[in-house]
């Protein structure tokens, strides 16, 4: 391991200064649309955090980004990357949906388990299949999860114009859920507690998916399934010599990344859209390759990551309501940007900060 | 395939545009092939062939709505083409990145960045203005076409099958071999191969393995640019959201199908195609046994296909060795 620099230069400020990077690329392409990046800026982090709606929402996606996140991050520490989230996604919102129409009347605390249940099986399910292709045939996981993602998406249009639509609804969507499968809102807690807290679609999947995320990193640092895991990712060969199965390893986290990703339905399709809705994902599957990437791969990091670019959506959101040049597609260029210089290029400052570190070091105090 | 024309009601007037729409379906692709052949030969990983050919397409249809020449769009497109080709070096060669975290980085900037600044500057929703003729590359009538117009089967075929197709089809058909003389039969090709297969040998050799990947990252570049003007200025009138559809992620399946030598590739490019066309022509038909399929089952045919074709018959398909993997001068 290198250990040239100290634990928080590695992990913080280099993070830090390859995602300033990245915003100042994305400085720049506000420019060319004609917006001023520090009036964007400053709307931007209103929008995020100026209120507690603004709070609100920015935690809402955050949520499903811990999911899609973690559905990046565990397979990645089998070293495989998977792009197949937004497909694993779709799927687990098609298992809460069957779950939900099936439990109208059965009260929540038995409803939300099934729901995570199913949708975690479904989103493992649509993943096994790549996965077991990986294994089996050798098919490349990443382009044969982007496949998924479209198989996925032509999959769900059939169902929701065929066959889930309520009868006599022109749109491609299944009927509303019984109200009892609806998942508690937090402005509703906070108003249980006396707190006035504007609407948000904050809702109970936040502690769902800090809870996941908490489980993953159990699973991967403190079990030995996860420490088979990571083996396979650091070198496949070692971790085969040593009586592993990597095969099985690499289905076993394959699966596990899927099943974070169907968890999305808990917070999209259960926590606030109560009905299933064609493309109800909105590419939350790709933003989770760059929370993955940002947080290095740790349930933690992810968490952190994940509200970073909740915060970015919601204020790409209202960026969109004040700017009529601006469309959330900023938002995805934030994303690819993101990626470039925390994932692709992340080596690239990593040699001058070190070189300086170093000077810095030599200089007596 | 006679069963099925039979059935789907098809005259030989049918099979021959859906044979023509193969050949410009198959175009792009093509273009694209060639274009992550150059790449995965010299061992870097071509992930973003989507996000370059996308950048290519907004190029061109930007450039030729404002300037009125194809021929200055179709500069355009490959120059923005080749630049995120480089930009991907940069992060594979020089800075030794994760090449698959590169591409796909290339792919989700531009599926953002294109709508973002269509929208900004042409206020149509994120598309371009649609394109006159004069500003496009339009198909081509052959010689001698009213001659054979009256004559059976040949003057379909001769006006329909192999004329009246644009430019970049004609060009994409002189590419295909040139790519192939040029990786097989020439020290430059030589060479591209041999930094894919072990680049220690190339260093040891004398030559720059960076210096070799770079140009073929720039010609795979100029390749893939052909490929999106395709879709922006030469099939289409203009550039739509997410026009590519996955087209690079498929090129590079046929690819990997083709083992990484540019003729089989091209027949896996030409099966996708004609997969593609024919999806066009079954949506609503009854076929015989099945009866009439749903549109989304026959259009995830070609990705259906991807997926099968990458499971079944790839097998023992062996990659250039160094594929992916950054070149470490001393080891």
């Amino acid at each position: 391991m290198r250990r040239d620099l100290p634990v928080l230069v590695d992990y913080l400020l280099i993070p830090a200064l390859n995602l300033a990077l990245a915003f100042l690329v994305g400085a720049v392409v506000l420019a060319l649309i004609g917006v001023s990046p520090s009036d964007a800026l400053g709307t931007l982090l209103d929008g995020a955090f100026g209120s507690l709606d603004g709070l609100g929402y920015t935690l809402y996606y955050a949520t499903t980004f811990i999911f899609t996140g973690l559905a990046v991050a565990i397979p990645y520490q089998a070293g495989l990357f998977n792009i197949g989230g937004e497909g694993q996604a779709t799927l687990g919102g098609l298992g809460v949906t069957l779950v939900c129409q099936a439990m109208g009347g059965y009260p929540l605390w038995l409803t939300l388990p099934l729901a995570i249940l199913v949708a975690a099986l479904f989103g493992a399910g649509w993943a096994a299949v790549p996965a077991v292709l990986q294994v089996k045939r050798g098919s490349h996981i990443v382009i044969t999860t982007i496949m998924f993602n479209f198989l996925a998406a032509a999959f769900m249009t059939y169902l929701l114009i065929d066959m889930l639509r309520a009868p006599g609804d022109p749109s491609p969507e299944t009927g509303a859920f019984p109200a009892s499968t609806a998942l508690p809102y937090a402005h509703e807690w906070a108003q249980h507690l006396g707190l006035a807290m504007e609407e948000s679609p904050l809702n109970l999947s936040f502690l769902v998916a800090l809870a996941v995320a908490f489980l993953a990193w159990l699973f991967i640092r403190r079990t030995r399934w996860g420490y088979e895991i990571r083996a396979t990712g650091h070198n496949p060969s070692a971790a085969a010599y040593a009586a592993i199965p990597v095969g099985r390893v690499t289905v076993l986290a394959v699966c596990l990344g899927g099943a974070c990703a169907g968890l999305v339905g808990i917070n999209e399709v259960m926590g606030v859209l109560h009905r299933l809705v064609l493309g109800f994902t909105a590419g939350a599957g790709i933003v989770g390759i760059a929370v993955a990437l940002m947080g290095r791969n740790h349930p933690f990091g992810i968490v952190l990551a994940a509200i970073l670019f909740g915060a970015l959506y919601q204020g790409g959101a209202e960026l969109a309501f004040d700017y009529p040049q601006v469309t959330r597609d900023i938002i995805v260029v934030m994303d690819g940007l993101v990626i470039l210089f925390c994932g692709a290029l992340e080596n690239m400052l990593r040699a001058p900060v070190t070189r300086a570190w170093q000077r810095w070091r030599a200089v007596p105090a | 395939m006679a069963a099925l024309a039979r059935g789907a009601g098809m005259s030989l007037v049918d099979i021959l545009s859906v044979l023509a729409a193969t050949i410009r379906l198959a175009t792009p692709l093509v273009l694209a092939t060639l274009g992550g052949l150059f790449s995965e030969r010299a061992g870097v990983v071509a992930l973003g062939l989507e996000g370059m050919m996308l950048a290519s397409a907004f190029a061109s249809a930007c450039i030729a709505s404002i300037s009125g020449s194809p021929w200055l769009a179709l500069a355009a497109g490959m120059s923005i083409a080749m630049l995120l080709s480089l930009v991907h070096g940069f992060a594979a060669i020089t800075q030794r990145g994760d090449q698959v975290v590169s591409g796909m980085a290339l792919n989700i900037l531009v599926a953002g960045l294109c709508p973002s600044l269509g929208l900004a500057w042409f206020h149509q929703g994120g598309q371009t203005p649609a394109l006159g003729h004069d500003m496009r590359f339009m198909p081509i009538t052959l010689p001698l076409a009213d001659t054979l117009a009256g004559v059976p089967v040949l003057g379909p075929v001769w006006n329909n099958l192999i004329g009246g197709h644009n430019l970049i089809v004609y060009l994409a058909a002189v590419l295909l071999p040139a790519s192939a003389w040029l990786l097989y039969r020439t020290s430059f090709g030589l060479r591209i191969r041999a930094v894919g297969e072990n680049p220690h040998a190339v260093d040891a050799a004398g030559l720059s393995v960076a210096g070799l990947r770079y140009g073929a990252l720039a010609l795979s570049g100029l390749l893939v640019g052909l490929a999106g003007a395709d879709l922006s200025i030469a099939e289409g009138a203009g550039f739509g959201r997410d026009m590519t559809a996955g087209r690079g992620y498929v090129a590079l399946a046929a690819l990997i199908f083709g083992k990484w030598r540019p003729v089989p590739a091209f027949g896996a490019c030409l099966l996708f195609a004609f997969c593609d066309a024919l999806q066009v022509r079954l949506q609503g038909v009854a076929l015989p046994l099945v009866g009439v399929v749903p549109v989304q089952f026959v259009e995830a045919l070609p990705y259906l296909l991807t997926v099968l074709l990458l499971a079944g018959f790839v097998g023992a398909a062996r990659a250039p060795r160094a594929i992916g993997l950054p070149f470490v001068k001393t080891r």
